[in-house]
């Protein structure tokens, strides 16, 4: 798609940005607040297909220059090695560790094995939509 | 995990490194790490003979799926251990063999190995274990596998019809055998083969007993080549011949006698049993060694050849289990069928190994199997000759040959039949021996095919693609390993008889095989009865072969196209026909009839179920409070779907679909579920860009642009109904609640279990994690699938511009 629209591009260079924070954050929070892997996925491929509404193609791969296939894989190797790392400590698949902590700044927070877990999730989402939306956006 | 396991396990572990090795040492032949493997399992395994001799069982268990009671449990007793040693054994130089067989130039190794190791770790897996479920895994395997050798030279049309053919016929009796696993589960309460010989005297009585025997005997003989399961032998043969001399003679064909003879001290006491399993033994034998002559293929001969000596020995573990059903008939004589078919499968094993790798040697020099071209390479090749001669007259029951004295007990145990004089035993008994005799008259004619047509007589060079010459050493080496077998265990059979036949005899027949139970195998042993049909045989063997051409005509009595081939081809051919026009009518490539069926099918088995059910009570009392957010939401979303249907263009009505499932959000938010509302609210967002994407590149409809659909009351009809059904779906569901509301449990133990303040996010990567680890499995796959699908369009569209 060639497009030349100058508020729309001005708009998502700063628009892109904050959305791709926001997505980091109730990425992070999922555990506690709404948000989580899947939305936090979703909402960065919104974030990149902003740009890719507002710049063509060509323009984004220059900088997200991502295979969005590998992606997906490290993605559900990720989450299967999380699945199947209570395995090596005997324990069942699936069991999760947590952990307190108190750091400067920061404040309490929690060290969780399910935001690995979440972290697969968000990779594969965003591989998977951008997968389908470029695949289907470059088929000219 | 114990050491056991870990050799079941260890094949399986050697395929996944085999590519790698290939990859990195290609200058040396990929087999010589292979061969390393069952050497060492056949010491490994070897060491367990003393404590079999003395009775004893070794028993490992390791927990798989302990609430459905699947364990897998490995044991090792006489009946396994023989199949161990057997498989490891001739495995090992079947390796060594195939080393010098296929060149490490030209074929694809890796594939090869990786095949083979797979074959080797699940036939080990079947006749170790104890649990039926893990035993029938691994039987399913043997058949994937076997399928993958067969096919293995993939690029001929006949490798994949003969793959195909074993896989359709061998899955069928796989499936057959689950429904049996599961019936004997069902009747036993246990999956264990151990407890459920313990408790065979009250398994008779159940109701599922016979369904149970019936389905295991179709696995048992599909596996096993019984008639007339037996087509898929013959054309199995298009597998390279170490594969042949593995698969096809020595190991998984004998997988179906292995189960019979497990699961006789579970079924033996029916007289069904004893039935089918002689009778289909019998017959298989004949009708072997019937259709064995009529070939030319040397490997051909020798495929119908292992099917009739399967059938021997089926008859065999039938007759055997008549001693367990007519209690009061001489034991000894029904166990000693018994003991003659453990002594003949390992016979079998050498003699029919040897012949394969004969088989594949002559291919391999002159660079066919024809009978009918090859001749006089007794000059050329005297060993490989040697080595024919002592398998074929092993085959044939000639002494000194380890065959001679199996089926001096086999012909015995047959003549031993008539002494059963019950039911009509005494006049159709007679059948017993006399097919028994007939089919070794045949027996003894195939034999002396296999030898005397390619090694005596004229050698015609002119027929042959190579000039033969003697094979190379190492090539010899397996087959000169077998056939001194043969010899030796001809001369010296007790070699085996307390060591390995009668641990296993003890374990096919627990109840009769008592401690003083001691197997003699003698040379000479009078002038009985069998000695004069063995002297018949070879006086009426050597004279039907002398006048073979004249009647040969005969055995082709039955035309091609009657034959059981001609009714699987035409099976699979109906087969492929009925799917393909069934595809015709349901796949019209529109959209809109798959999703008219879908729909339809929707509406009718839910409302039939609500119906039936009686699921129309509606209990109004708790309804939520209706605000006026929630009206005009309502509203907005019931103008935006009327909307929809009267928009003019696509991009139109993909603009108000999202309007829609914006406003659907805003309802989570009125409801309170943040979560939900946010990934609408995004979800929407990327499919009304994916779809503006999409449609932005459809191509315009030239005819009818951008035109407003017609009215059509089907249409109209079948929209109505999913809606009225679905509303009609979630009041009831409302109405009646069976149980109680899941949600307190998850909101109870969020925080305490998961350390997650989010219940949403605790449900979706904690409590039902594995869900979510499918659903993205799931999305990759489809992603990757869309990928390709427009990729492959496209280059596709390429190559023809």
């Amino acid at each position: 798609m060639k497009q030349n629209d100058l508020i729309l591009q001005t708009v998502t260079k700063v628009a892109a940005f904050v959305i791709l924070l926001f997505a980091v954050a109730i990425f992070l929070g999922g555990h506690y607040s709404p948000g989580g892997g899947f939305v936090g996925g979703l909402m960065t491929s919104a974030a990149i297909v902003l740009l890719l509404l507002a710049f063509d193609i060509k323009t984004v791969t220059g900088i997200l220059p991502i295979d969005y296939k590998l992606m997906i894989g490290s993605g559900l190797l990720i989450s299967s090695l999380t699945v199947a790392g209570g395995l090596a400590f005997g324990v069942p698949l699936m069991t999760h560790v947590y952990h307190y902590v108190d750091l400067p700044l920061l404040g309490h927070i929690s060290l969780h094995t399910a935001v690995l877990f979440d972290l697969g999730v968000y990779l594969v989402v965003v591989g998977v939509t951008m997968t389908i939306i470029q695949t289907i956006g470059e088929s000219e | 995990m114990s050491l056991l396991h870990w050799a079941v396990l260890s094949p399986f572990l050697l395929a996944i490194i085999v590519p790698i090795l290939y990859k990195l040492f290609r200058q040396i032949h990929t087999g010589w790490f292979v061969l390393i493997l069952p050497i060492l399992l056949f010491t490994y395994f070897s060491r367990f003979i003393s404590l079999t001799k003395q009775g004893d069982i070794i028993m490992e268990s390791a927990t798989w799926i302990p609430s459905l009671g699947i364990h897998v449990d490995f044991y090792i007793d006489g009946l396994g251990l023989l199949f161990a040693l057997l498989i490891t054994g001739i495995g090992s130089l079947v390796v060594l063999y195939s080393i010098f067989y296929l060149s490490k130039e030209k074929e694809k190794l890796n594939q090869f190995y990786v095949f083979l190791l797979l074959f080797m770790g699940a036939m080990l897996g079947v006749v170790l274990s104890d649990n039926l479920i893990v035993l029938y895994s691994f039987w399913e395997f043997t058949s994937l596998s076997s399928f993958l050798l067969i096919g293995y030279w993939n690029e001929r049309e006949r490798s994949r019809y003969g793959a195909q053919k074993s896989l359709l016929i061998t899955v069928l009796g796989g499936l057959s055998l689950l429904g049996g696993i599961i019936l004997l589960s069902i009747m036993g309460n246990t999956f264990s083969i151990r407890e459920l010989i313990a408790q065979s005297g009250e398994l008779m009585d159940h109701s599922l007993f016979i369904p149970a025997l019936l389905l295991v005997l179709l696995g048992a003989f599909t596996k096993s080549a019984q008639f007339p399961f037996h087509i898929w032998l013959p054309d199995a043969m298009e597998a390279p011949t170490p594969v042949s001399a593995y698969l096809h003679s020595a190991t998984m064909v004998k997988a179906g006698i292995y189960l019979v003879a497990r699961l006789s001290p579970v079924f033996a006491e029916s007289g069904l049993w004893f039935w089918l399993v002689s009778i289909a033994g019998l017959i298989t034998l004949f009708w072997g060694s019937f259709s064995a002559i009529k070939q030319t293929d040397l490997k051909g001969i020798l495929a119908f050849s292992t099917i009739s000596q399967l059938g021997l020995i089926m008859s065999l573990l039938g007759l055997g289990a008549a001693a367990l059903h007519y209690e009061s008939f001489g034991e000894n004589i029904y166990l000693a069928a018994t003991v003659a078919a453990v002594f003949h499968l390992i016979n079998h094993a050498t003699f029919k190994g040897s012949l394969f790798m004969v088989a594949g040697i002559i291919d391999h020099e002159t660079g066919t199997r024809d009978i009918r071209k090859l001749g006089g390479l007794m000059q050329v090749m005297p060993i490989t000759f040697t080595v024919a001669v002592i398998g074929a007259f092993s085959m044939a029951g000639l002494p000194p040959f380890n065959g001679f004295l199996s089926k001096e007990m086999f012909l015995a145990s047959m003549v031993n039949v008539l002494e059963l004089n019950i039911f009509n035993m005494e006049t159709w008994g007679v059948l017993f021996p006399v097919a028994a005799w007939v089919a070794s008259v045949f027996t003894f004619i195939y034999s002396m095919i296999v030898v005397l047509k390619p090694f005596t007589g004229k050698l015609q060079l002119q027929l042959l693609d190579k000039r033969p010459h003697e094979a190379p050493v190492g090539m010899l080496i397996s087959p000169i390993i077998l056939a001194s077998l043969v010899i030796v265990f001809g001369i010296f059979p007790n070699l085996l008889s307390s060591r390995i036949i009668e641990p296993a005899v003890a374990s096919i027949q627990p109840s009769l095989a008592g401690p003083d139970f001691q197997v003699h195998i003698a040379f000479w042993h009078g002038f009985k009865p069998e000695v004069w049909m063995t002297v018949g045989i070879i006086a009426f063997g050597i004279l039907l072969y002398k006048t073979l051409p004249k009647w040969q005509k005969i055995t082709r009595w039955i035309p091609e196209r009657i034959s059981l081939n001609a009714l699987y081809d035409n099976g699979v051919r109906g087969l492929d026909r009925s799917a393909s026009s069934v595809m015709k009518f349901l796949m019209t490539g529109y959209i809109r009839t798959y999703l008219l069926s879908i729909f339809l099918f929707f509406i009718l088995s839910l409302g039939f179920t609500l119906y039936w059910k009686d699921a129309f009570k509606l209990d109004t009392g708790n309804f939520a409070r209706i605000g006026l957010y929630e009206l005009i939401l309502a509203a907005i979303i019931v103008i935006g779907s009327i909307a929809i249907l009267f928009a003019r263009s696509r991009l139109t009505s993909i603009i108000i679909l999202g309007a829609v499932g914006y406003t659907i959000s805003l309802f989570f938010v009125l409801l309170r579920a943040p979560d939900l509302a946010l990934t609408q609210l995004v979800i929407e967002t990327i499919s009304v860009s994916l779809f503006l994407l999409c449609f932005f590149h459809l191509p315009l409809m030239a005819s009818r642009k951008e035109e407003r659909m017609t009215f059509k009351l089907n249409n109209a009809l079948i929209s109505i109904g999913v809606g009225v059904i679905v509303t009609l779906i979630a009041l009831s569901a409302h109405s009646n609640k069976l149980f109680d509301s899941i949600s307190n449990y998850y909101l109870e133990n969020a925080y305490k279990e998961a350390g997650g303040k989010n219940v949403v996010n605790v449900i979706l990567v904690d409590f039902r994690g594995l869900d979510t680890m499918f659903e993205i499995t799931v999305l990759s796959i489809a992603a990757l699938g869309i990928f390709a699908m427009i990729k492959l369009r496209l280059t596709g569209r390429k190559d023809k511009s």
